[in-house]
């Protein structure tokens, strides 16, 4: 079974918990950004492209067993991480779970203001994107 | 430096830390920090003096129109123009050259032609866009080349006796390249055509005398010249000012209002339609004083002396690559570095405190010609001073190791 969005968020605080200090969440957010599975470059299309002003991100999803599976990648490392934190959590979900995720663990681990309107990266907008295909997806199973 | 340090004392913000760390502003190109002398005087007009202008015949009305009339023959004074008409506050160097184009706009026709550089700012391409497109008239674009200078001799291919304007920037805000306006004038003038010169990033930085410079107009900005935002400035010649129709329509611009037919009131009124920041504008003149006193001479000098020293080192990084590198430039660098996302960068130089610009600076076609999708860009002020740039490239070397 998988785990529930949730409990990933509250996973993903508790392993960001440890962290004394900016350059070490930073780190880690570098690595997770590098380790984030590939998107088929054939996805990287400007109909997949979510632009910001400062970095872009591509966005893929497809439903496969009445679940939505999210590949996505960015060209700044830094969005790569929370990017690929995003969809640790929501990739795998069902679309009705997704719609109803609210997605706090990212100012709990002290992250909003790379959502925020002036960093421009694209993120805030690629949630509003996935909760669109989560919601295309319900309406179509 | 202890004298420096004195000067850093007068710009309270710069005591700020960001993320524990002392703040570095290395972002001056985009505004520059205010001084106690601006702030206090903003303070003390809306303690104690505000009221409108031009209309009232009551005291504070009087004390406030003559201060703001005063900011006039300051700015007149600052940049030498030959008469107090001749400065038209608006609300920034955009709006200043919005207003250009919209009030040329309503002069030119099907075949006229426009000419503007590759490196220009947005606001100095779009309202042209415009321009071009309500009445007809062609853009023409003067290229630069790869160290980021402009091509003088496709200027001198393009300018013709179909074109109407040149409106080219003094200083590239995205290269810091400082272009030859003098000549660009001079061959315009040659062919009758009357240049406008967006002066957002030189007012602060180079001495200017519109009598010497002979530009027809000249636009800036004061909240770069450590002055107060939403205030700026619009030099044009007296006999050309007064060819121009208006550009917006409302109180203070009219002479005589009848239901059909309104004759419109002197320079420069026929211009500062309705009430203006009247704040900001007195305290611009606190601005121009502060730089008046430290003398353009000293700041040219101590930016100068930033600028190679920054050069340097930032040359001397790895994988480091500066984008503009024309022998004429201001205080201002734009970089790439390989492998890294300048996004990335100005993230983790703000968590050390120090503020940068990252992006395409509102550049995008020059951007397109280096085939980059954007820079991370320095620049200073007077109150700058080496020991930051020190604190700059340690922070990038660290940034360097955590991202690669
Ligand atoms: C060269 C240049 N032109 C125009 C502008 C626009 O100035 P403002 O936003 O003050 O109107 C800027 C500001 O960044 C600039 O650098």
């Amino acid at each position: 079974m998988n785990m529930s969005i949730s409990e990933i968020e509250h996973e993903i605080i508790e392993e960001f918990g440890v962290f004394e200090n900016w350059v070490d969440k930073y780190d880690y957010l570098i690595d997770l950004g590098k380790s984030i599975p590939k998107i088929n470059p054939i996805y990287k299309t400007d109909e997949n492209t979510i632009s910001g002003c400062q970095s872009q991100v591509w966005l893929h999803a497809k439903c496969e067993n009445s679940v939505i599976v999210f590949t996505a990648d960015s060209d700044a490392i830094m969005t790569k991480g929370i990017v690929a934190l995003l969809i640790r959590v929501l990739s795998n979900q069902k679309p009705e779970k997704i719609l109803d995720a609210k997605l706090d663990f990212i100012a709990k681990i002290g992250l909003e203001e790379q959502l925020s309107q002036t960093r421009a990266t694209g993120l805030s907008s690629m949630i509003k994107q996935m909760k669109i295909y989560a919601f295309a997806f319900k309406e179509k199973l | 430096m202890s004298n420096k340090n004195n000067i850093q004392s007068l710009f309270p913000i710069l005591k700020s830390s960001v993320n524990n760390n002392k703040l570095v502003y290395l972002d001056n190109a985009a505004t520059t920090q205010k001084p106690n002398s601006v702030i206090a005087e903003i303070n003390k007009f809306y303690l104690k003096e505000n009221s409108n202008i031009h209309r009232g015949v009551h005291h504070l009305s009087q004390v406030a129109t003559k201060k703001y009339e005063n900011s006039r023959l300051v700015t007149q004074n600052f940049i030498n123009a030959r008469h107090s008409h001749e400065i038209i506050f608006t609300k920034g160097t955009t709006d200043s050259i919005n207003l250009l184009a919209s009030s040329f706009g309503q002069l030119l026709k099907k075949g006229d032609e426009i000419i503007i550089s590759e490196m220009e700012h947005h606001s100095n391409m779009v309202p042209w866009q415009m321009c071009c497109e309500r009445s007809g008239a062609k853009l023409k674009i003067i290229p630069c080349n790869k160290i980021g200078e402009l091509d003088l001799d496709m200027f001198n291919q393009l300018i013709s006796n179909k074109t109407k304007i040149v409106s080219v920037t003094h200083i590239s805000n995205s290269l810091g390249t400082i272009n030859p306006i003098r000549k660009i004038i001079e061959i315009s003038h040659q062919k009758n055509v009357q240049v406008i010169i967006d002066g957002a990033q030189a007012a602060a930085h180079v001495k200017l005398d519109m009598q010497k410079l002979d530009a027809d107009f000249y636009c800036f900005s004061a909240h770069k010249l450590y002055g107060p935002t939403g205030v700026g400035v619009l030099y044009g010649k007296e006999n050309l000012l007064n060819l121009l129709p208006p550009y917006q329509g409302g109180g203070e611009m009219i002479k005589d209002v009848s239901l059909l037919k309104t004759t419109y009131a002197d320079l420069p009124h026929k211009f500062e339609a309705g009430t203006p920041n009247i704040a900001g504008v007195i305290a611009f003149k606190k601005s121009l004083d502060f730089i008046t006193e430290t003398g353009l001479g000293n700041i040219k000098t101590h930016e100068d002396k930033l600028l190679d020293y920054a050069t340097e080192k930032l040359n001397s990084i790895k994988g480091l690559k500066i984008i503009g590198t024309s022998s004429d430039k201001s205080a201002i660098i734009s970089f790439i570095i390989q492998d890294i996302h300048h996004y990335d960068l100005g993230l983790l130089l703000d968590k050390m405190g120090v503020a940068i610009r990252t992006g395409h600076h509102c550049t995008q076609p020059i951007m397109k010609k280096f085939k980059i999708s954007g820079t991370s860009r320095i620049s200073f002020a007077y109150y700058n001073t080496i020991e930051e740039i020190d604190h700059l490239i340690l922070a990038i070397n660290k940034a360097i190791k955590m991202l690669s």
